[in-house]
């Protein structure tokens, strides 16, 4: 069992609400990302799991029992610290041997677990060194082998992969997953990454300022954003947000263009809007009935694709395009909307106009 | 510094790429500084050389006019006469040095095993008007101890403490305990708290993680601070001579300073005391030179 609870969760740090009123259910085996960028109390959220911050209000409870009140000894969780915090003056082997030693195991079990979690991790020949002399990749593999030694109700990973190098973090993406999927244990993950959360994730809690903005799987986030705010952070390049009202059966831009009314919006007239439009759900090749005319405003080549910046209006709308495409800049183009994958909210309250039609 | 503010900012295009103007202290000081530089060692240094003189000095030489620079004779006896009395006993200086040393070591252990995890406390946790209070703490500091000297003897004579080590003792520790308090907290702070949240989520409770995890990474820091409360104990004058009265409690201080006076003053004698009572004080921080330098640096400097 692995189940953990965050009911109602509220800390303030003086002035500033760190937390308020965060309410996340981690199912048992499940790999719970919770995103968002820094200051959104993501890793006060984790911390109030572990015990380690006292909260003003709320409760955690662990497999079901409410352990709001216990020491983090008692919890039964294991954490990784985004420093890492391997203890300085220690071996790597003492470091990975700690959890054991505080809950006295036997010499002969910690001799056997250190080392069956080393070779799971590849660090055998960096047991004698001390952290110091260890890279920041093997200090990242110290760290989840302290955490993983033990088998405990759940694991708790603090922005575990923000300071290693991009090469680093893709090979230890693909491994952590592979580590959840053989332990079948609860993770809980914080990050700011959203490429981590989307490809890591079975459930996603997508914080902003202290409260949970939406949760739900990877796809769900992306293709269904709750709101403008969660359209806006999840997704690379961000979404490109246009202001418009619903006219009848079009929509007509504040910057002067008009298009096709989707027709699974049940925005009433005159209502302010947002369309909200996905770079990979534009295109500067294909001719269709629903258009926008701009003109082009830089290319950026990404290897793999190009981005082409369309000005429309005073607005820079961004369109994923094939790696060969070419233009110059202010020559005039149309941009093509897939509408059935475009996504209006409310301009006042930012929240999705979406979901009722699809 | 030898580079004149028109040198040090460079005001025309021709000159950004000069070499850098030369630092103090670097390579091929001028002859000026290096002048300077010797002036000033002698006159520091010229009252150490004296006392150390006059304190091999045969009495005849001490007070020979004019006075004698190199071709003295060299004797020891006034450094036996400061341990051993014209009897044959104990002097009372070498009584008033291990009180010294009892007085001084004890009160900087009490004000350390206080003041070291009242500052771990001060800088870990959330406490209520912890500005008010650290600075209530520092606040005891801004005078000088002459002040309270009086009041302190009035409460001191109610409580029977009047000339007691233990008196000493508990005056010299209440003096540390906000030197100790305030220059832990920075070593404190330096060390990350995630040790300690990491230890305890292994298993271990507040305190265990505190004296297993954070307490060895401050050993440079209290050595640091223990040498500081130790030199402040050793040297102090102003309540030793006012609370102690007695040759058994009396501390080297107040005994050395009553060695001059009378009809005649033993010069020889009150040099060789006071070799004695500086030298432990210079072996103890040349020994732990290295943390002193780390813990003034490491503690004051926020980074």
């Amino acid at each position: 069992m692995g189940t953990v609870a965050a009911r109602g969760l509220s800390k303030s740090f003086g002035k500033v609400q760190a937390l308020d009123g965060v309410t996340l259910d981690v199912p048992d085996g499940s790999f719970f990302v919770v995103l968002g960028p820094s200051g959104a109390g993501k890793t006060t959220t984790l911390r109030a799991i572990a015990g380690l911050e006292k909260l003003d209000a709320g409760s955690v409870h662990l497999d079901g029992r409410d352990a709001t009140g216990d020491t983090p000894a008692a919890r039964d969780l294991a954490m990784v610290f985004q420093s890492y915090a391997l203890y300085p003056r220690h071996t790597v082997y003492e470091n990975i041997a700690s959890p054991l030693r505080a809950r006295r195991c036997s010499s002969s079990e910690i001799t056997t677990a250190v080392e069956q979690m080393s070779s799971l991790l590849h660090i055998e020949r960096l047991l004698q060194r001390r952290p110091a002399q260890l890279s920041g990749g093997e200090m990242q593999r110290v760290a989840l082998a302290r955490a993983l030694v033990r088998r405990p109700r759940a694991f708790l990973m603090d922005e575990p992969l923000t300071n290693l190098d991009l090469k680093l973090r893709v090979e230890m993406r693909t491994e952590l997953t592979r580590i959840h999927r053989s332990l079948g244990a609860t993770f809980v993950y914080v990050t700011n990454d959203q490429v981590e959360a989307l490809s890591m994730a079975d459930q996603v809690a997508v914080l902003k300022e202290g409260k949970v903005q939406q949760v739900g799987t990877p796809t769900e986030v992306y293709e269904r954003p709750a709101n403008q705010w969660v359209a806006g952070f999840v997704g690379s390049p961000p979404i490109s947000l246009l202001a418009c009202r619903a006219e009848g059966d079009r929509l007509v831009g504040a910057e002067g263009w008009t298009l096709p009314r989707p027709h699974w919006t049940t925005a009433e007239d005159g209502r302010a809007l947002l369309l909200g439009l996905r770079a990979e759900d534009l295109s500067v090749e294909q001719r269709g009935n629903a258009s926008l005319s701009g003109e082009l405003y830089g290319l950026e080549p990404l290897g793999d694709r190009t981005l082409v910046d369309v000005r429309v209006g005073t607005k820079i709308v961004k369109v994923k395009a094939r790696p060969t495409v070419t233009g110059t800049p202010g020559e005039r183009l149309q941009v093509t909307v897939d509408l059935d994958r475009a996504h209006l909210f409310d301009a006042d309250t930012g929240l999705s106009l979406s979901e009722a039609g699809r | 510094m030898a580079v004149s503010v028109d040198e040090a900012v460079s005001t025309g295009p021709a000159r950004d790429h000069s070499p850098p103007a030369r630092r103090l202290g670097g390579r091929g000081r001028s002859g000026l500084e290096v002048a300077l530089l010797i002036v000033l060692a002698v006159v520091m240094l010229f009252p150490v050389l004296w006392m150390i003189e006059t304190s091999i000095k045969e009495n005849r030489d001490v007070y020979a006019i004019p006075a004698k620079f190199f071709d003295f004779r060299v004797t020891l006896e006034h450094y036996r006469d400061v341990f051993v009395a014209p009897d044959g006993g104990r002097s009372a200086l070498s009584v008033s040095f291990l009180n010294s040393a009892v007085v001084a070591g004890v009160s900087t252990v009490l004000a350390t095993v206080l003041g070291v995890p009242a500052a771990w406390a001060y800088s870990r946790f959330a406490v209520k008007a912890k500005k008010d209070q650290l600075f209530f703490i520092l606040s005891t500091r801004f005078m000088p101890p002459v002040v309270v000297v009086i009041p302190i003897f009035l409460m001191y004579r109610q409580v029977g403490l009047i000339d007691s080590k233990l008196g000493l003792i508990l005056i010299y520790a209440a003096f540390n305990v906000p030197f100790t308090i305030w220059m832990m907290k920075g070593f404190v702070d330096e060390v990350p708290a995630e040790y300690e949240d990491a230890a305890m989520l292994d298993g271990y409770t507040r305190l265990q993680a505190f004296w297993k995890f954070t307490l060895p990474l401050l050993v440079p820091g209290i050595a640091a601070t223990a040498v500081f409360a130790l030199i402040f104990s050793w040297n102090e004058f102003v309540f030793a001579i006012f609370l102690t009265s007695s040759d058994d409690v009396r501390t080297a201080p107040p005994a050395i300073a009553g060695l001059i006076g009378g009809t005649t003053t033993d010069w020889g004698l009150v040099a060789a005391a006071s070799v004695v009572f500086a030298l432990p004080v210079l072996v103890f921080a040349y020994l732990v030179r290295k943390h002193l330098i780390a813990g003034v640096t490491l503690g004051a400097v926020r980074r």
